[in-house]
């Protein structure tokens, strides 16, 4: 898409047999590649889905509004990653600066979103209602019948009871910390690729109008990471909790 | 150069190479996993916590079956190649060998769960496999028919690139008949893990793949070494490495039928497999000396060698139509390619059209570029061998110490390749 004027500009050294740039090929070709990545983790992620032996279970840690928060602030992120390289195609470079910082701070947040919603998932509490007991889900249900009669021999009228989901605990915490770990740490890659782009805007002749394939490559590869975190939000996180899944 | 006159070897590679982006994906997640089990207790395929051990063998397969079609296409690319020039014939069916392969590469994803026969998938899902498995045969056939169709009426030429590609034929068309021979489930049964795959696989992998390749380097050593090899010598090696590996391979269908298992280093005496299993021990020797006349071959002419001409083969892809070895460069301008083999059609066309001999001509060379040379992909791969280094070996000096330094070493190379500037001398120069 940008290459037509790039190439008119650079001349004929830049035309290649295909008539696609080599380097945008190539990324596409990344990509096609990183969906065989993803695709086999989110399998991995289904075969096992309730298959794990004990809890924690997706019901118990998800917190469905926060992770929507956090969902919000990437999605957000892809458009102003859009805004920087329609205002570098534009020729304002002020723009360009600032849309590609907004990305990189968004992209910040989701990934401390993710720290705080993994610590969080790792040092979960169950409490339960001895005396009162309301609908309970399966981990709860093992706490009420095991711990509430001691509880209450003690004179409570509850438990609480700390257990923690981390990848070892079960089927669920080692394919789900595997996956959104690795998109993680694809939005963390590409916090540092985005931020490189922005320093070398400040070098001379490195990112102009006319040299936006860097920048359009970028946004190739944030994008796709917002996709796929769109598919994890849905088969991990909203599967997970909603009845019927 | 369009798509539909690219040699097959192009061709092929270009196949192999989508194969390779979309499969090494899959066994890499399976590899993270399997680490992830072992070093920090993960429960991927721990069956102590819910975790399932075939779902390894899924994934292994996933990437495995297209694997084997990556190790088999150039191979098949290469003998593409070598037929036509000896047979003094073009490639019969041209388009034909290229869907072939496309098609294969395609089916290649569909059939991973024939080497799972036995795990107890059900009978839907064995019988889905076998009848996908028996189908990509039909591409393969294929191909073997136009190697034969090429080769049908030519006026051959007997040296040893080529009968390295007519015993790839053979040798890869035996593999092919016992590889649908366990495609039907119901007698795989019978011979998963025994000695009749390993011999399957060294039909395909050895007669198929190894003969291939040996042709290529043959066919190729006076492009890339600028030498002539010893034709004599060559022969001898085909012929040594041709009844070494029928001595030593095809035993196994024997003992794999009577039920010796594969992976194991002995077994009981009485079993009935000493005699074969000494006879494909023997196979071995020949082998090896087969492969000491290849080696020597090489390595003696590619120093005291016969200067090769540009041309030795009268070929008729355009390697052929530069010196030998090429310039660094390669070709001074992009040549304009008019049809499949290309330098054949210029040769016809002019007969007196000079061939170049050898060495660069050295004229002009201002006007050609070449790639930048860079360090940071070698510091790159120094830093991905160290990280894994440290992680098979955990607990030298300081845990995880060896595999971080490794990591960020690989990262810096990685960090600082991509800084490089892209390859465009003519950035700044004016036309």
């Amino acid at each position: 898409m940008t290459q037509e004027h790039t190439s008119t500009i650079h001349g004929e050294h830049e035309e290649t047999s295909t008539g696609l740039n080599h380097r945008k090929m190539l990324m596409w070709a990344f990509l096609g590649s990183d969906c065989m990545f993803f695709g086999t983790l989110i399998a991995t992620y289904l075969v096992y889905k309730g298959k794990s032996l004990a809890g924690p279970m997706p019901v118990d840690v998800f917190d469905i509004p926060v992770t929507s928060v956090s969902t919000f602030v990437l999605l957000m992120s892809s458009m102003s990653m859009v805004l920087a390289y329609a205002a570098l195609t534009r020729g304002s470079m002020k723009g360009f600066r600032i849309w590609m910082a907004s990305t990189a701070i968004m992209g910040a947040t989701f990934v401390g979103f993710q720290v705080y919603e993994f610590s969080s998932f790792a040092n979960h509490h169950v409490h339960v209602d001895c005396v009162h007991p309301h609908e309970m889900t399966e981990l709860e249900q093992t706490v009420f019948d095991e711990d509430c009669e001691k509880a209450i021999a003690e004179g409570k009228d509850y438990v609480d009871k700390k257990i923690g989901l981390k990848p070892q605990t079960n089927l669920f915490g080692t394919t789900f910390y595997t996956l959104t770990g690795f998109h993680g740490a694809h939005v963390t890659l590409g916090i540092i690729w985005l931020l490189s782009l922005l320093l070398l805007s400040f070098k001379k002749g490195v990112i102009t109008p006319q040299k936006d394939l860097d920048v359009d490559l970028a946004a190739l590869y944030w994008h796709f990471v917002d996709i796929v975190w769109i598919v994890i939000f849905t088969v991990v996180y909203l599967f997970g909790v909603f009845p019927g899944f | 150069m369009s798509m539909m006159r690219m040699p097959l070897f192009t061709w092929m590679s270009f196949i192999t190479a989508i194969l390779l982006v979309l499969a090494f994906p899959v066994i890499t997640v399976a590899l993270i996993e399997l680490t992830f089990d072992r070093y920090f207790a993960f429960n991927f395929f721990n069956v102590a916590n819910g975790g399932s051990v075939v779902l390894w063998q899924h994934l292994f397969w996933v990437f495995g079956h297209p694997e084997v079609y990556i190790l088999i296409l150039p191979a098949m690319g290469i003998v593409s190649e070598v037929l036509p020039v000896f047979s003094k014939k073009p490639l019969f069916g041209y388009t034909t060998v290229v869907l072939a392969g496309a098609i294969i590469a395609f089916m290649g994803w569909m059939v991973w769960s024939h080497h799972m026969f036995t795990v107890g998938l059900g009978a839907v899902a064995n019988a889905v496999f076998t009848v996908t498995t028996m189908l990509i045969a039909v591409p393969t056939g294929i191909k073997v028919f136009n190697w034969i169709g090429t080769i049908w009426g030519g006026s051959l030429k007997l040296n040893t690139p080529m009968l390295f590609s007519l015993g790839f034929i053979a040798m890869f068309l035996l593999g092919g008949v016992s590889g649908v021979m366990h495609a039907v489930s119901a007698s795989d049964a019978q011979q998963q893990d025994t000695y009749f795959i390993p011999a399957h696989i060294h039909y395909v992998l050895f007669g198929g793949a190894i003969m291939a390749i040996l042709s290529g380097i043959y066919y190729w050593f006076p492009k890339y070494s600028g030498k002539m090899y010893s034709e004599k010598l060559g022969k001898i090696s085909f012929w040594l490495i041709m009844i070494g590996q029928n001595v030593t391979f095809f035993p196994m269908h024997f003992v794999g039928l009577d039920g010796m298992p594969r992976r194991i280093y002995t077994y009981v005496e009485g079993m009935g497999w000493e005699m074969w299993n000494g006879v494909a021990t023997g196979g071995v020797f020949i082998l090896i000396l087969g492969f000491l006349f290849v080696l020597h071959n090489i390595g003696y002419h590619w120093k005291n060698g016969k200067q090769a001409p540009g041309d030795p083969w009268d070929g008729r892809t355009l390697e052929w139509s530069i010196p030998s070895p090429p310039p660094e460069y390669n070709f001074k301008e992009i040549p304009v390619v008019k049809g499949i083999d290309d330098w054949w059609i210029t040769k016809q066309g002019s007969p007196q059209r000079s061939v170049p001999t050898s060495g660069g001509s050295g004229d002009e060379e201002h006007d050609i570029h070449l790639p930048q040379p860079s360090y940071w992909p070698m510091v790159s791969a120094i830093g991905l061998f160290i990280s894994a280094y440290g992680v098979v070996f955990n607990d030298l000096i300081v845990p995880w110490g060896l595999a971080t330094i490794g990591l960020v070493i690989g990262f810096i190379g990685v960090y600082a390749w991509s800084l490089e500037p892209v390859n465009d001398p003519d950035e700044n120069s004016t036309h």
